[in-house]
């Protein structure tokens, strides 16, 4: 599995795993920007803040995309998963600047592409660990015990 | 409408306190959850074979998956935390690149993935990204 191709569906899922999370970053930032000042002081106003509507919206997108994350680490290393998500900086740039109308410098700019490069470099790399057989033995046996559990 | 409060911006290690906030607790919690859906299989092999409720089940039963669950909802709030005192465009793709590189050593030390010199240039290139993005 680690050097196959992957399927449609597994594109779709690292697809969701970048969307969602800028799109839910951006709803969160929306709506705790409208919100006044919170201090360390009133822990308990960030609580009531989840049940405002863009941050309840923010939610709802960041669980798509914790579902589809979870599904991604299963059949791939974490840090073949996380390049997926580097493609959400420059969509959250990209929303910041003009759904927020925040303002972003020419370094930022420049410093979101440098970002992406890195990301993209790492990304061409092997998707999963070889292992030794012995730890890949020791890996199977608790994902034997998964399936069981599961089935 | 509620109208949008101009926050002013922290200074510059009350960011960085919060940033590393969440890159610690994101850190954390993306090893143990990663290493969690290792311990539990392909999930769409699972759901194929017990559809999607054995699949939940598969994951909700793994004790590692909630411990890493409990450090990334501390690094959510400590996410809403930032969000409220600095932008999104700074605090976003900062702890998201950092914790790509914090995710890289983690990943060799306790995951035992292979993380080559390719991978080691990419934390170079981010690091000096996140440097051009709060700067």
């Amino acid at each position: 599995m680690a050097h196959a191709r992957l399927s449609p569906r597994q594109y779709l899922i690292l697809g969701l795993v970048s969307l969602c999370a800028p799109l839910g970053d951006t709803c969160l930032s929306r709506g705790m920007t409208s919100l006044p000042d919170i201090t360390l002081a009133h822990p308990a106003t960030l609580i009531a803040a989840v049940f405002t509507p863009w941050i309840a919206v923010g939610i709802a997108l960041l669980i798509g995309f914790f579902a589809s994350y979870l599904t991604a680490l299963s059949w791939a290393d974490l840090t073949f998963v996380l390049p997926a998500t580097a493609l959400g900086n420059v969509i959250v740039a990209l929303f910041a600047r003009f759904w927020l109308h925040e303002a972003i410098s020419l370094e930022r700019w420049a410093g979101i592409v440098l970002i992406t490069v890195g990301v993209g470099f790492v990304a061409h790399g092997p998707s999963l660990t070889e292992r030794p057989a012995a730890q890949a033995a020791a890996l199977a046996e608790p994902a034997t015990l998964g399936k069981e559990q599961a089935q | 409408m509620t109208v949008p409060y101009p926050a002013p911006q922290p200074g510059f290690w009350a960011a960085c306190s919060m940033i590393a906030a969440i890159v610690l607790a994101s850190t954390a919690g993306e090893v143990l959850t990663a290493a969690a859906m290792k311990s539990i299989g392909d999930l769409d092999e699972i759901r194929a074979h017990s559809g999607l409720k054995g699949a939940i089940r598969a994951v909700l039963t793994c004790p590692l998956f909630f411990a890493g669950v409990s450090f990334l909802s501390l690094a959510f709030f400590a996410l809403l935390f930032a969000l409220n005192h600095m932008n999104l465009s700074l605090v976003a793709p900062a702890s998201a690149s950092l914790t790509l590189v914090t995710n890289a050593i983690a990943g060799k030390i306790f995951l035992k993935e292979n993380v080559d010199r390719r991978r080691w240039t990419s934390a170079v290139l981010v690091c000096i990204g996140v440097y051009l993005l709060a700067h």
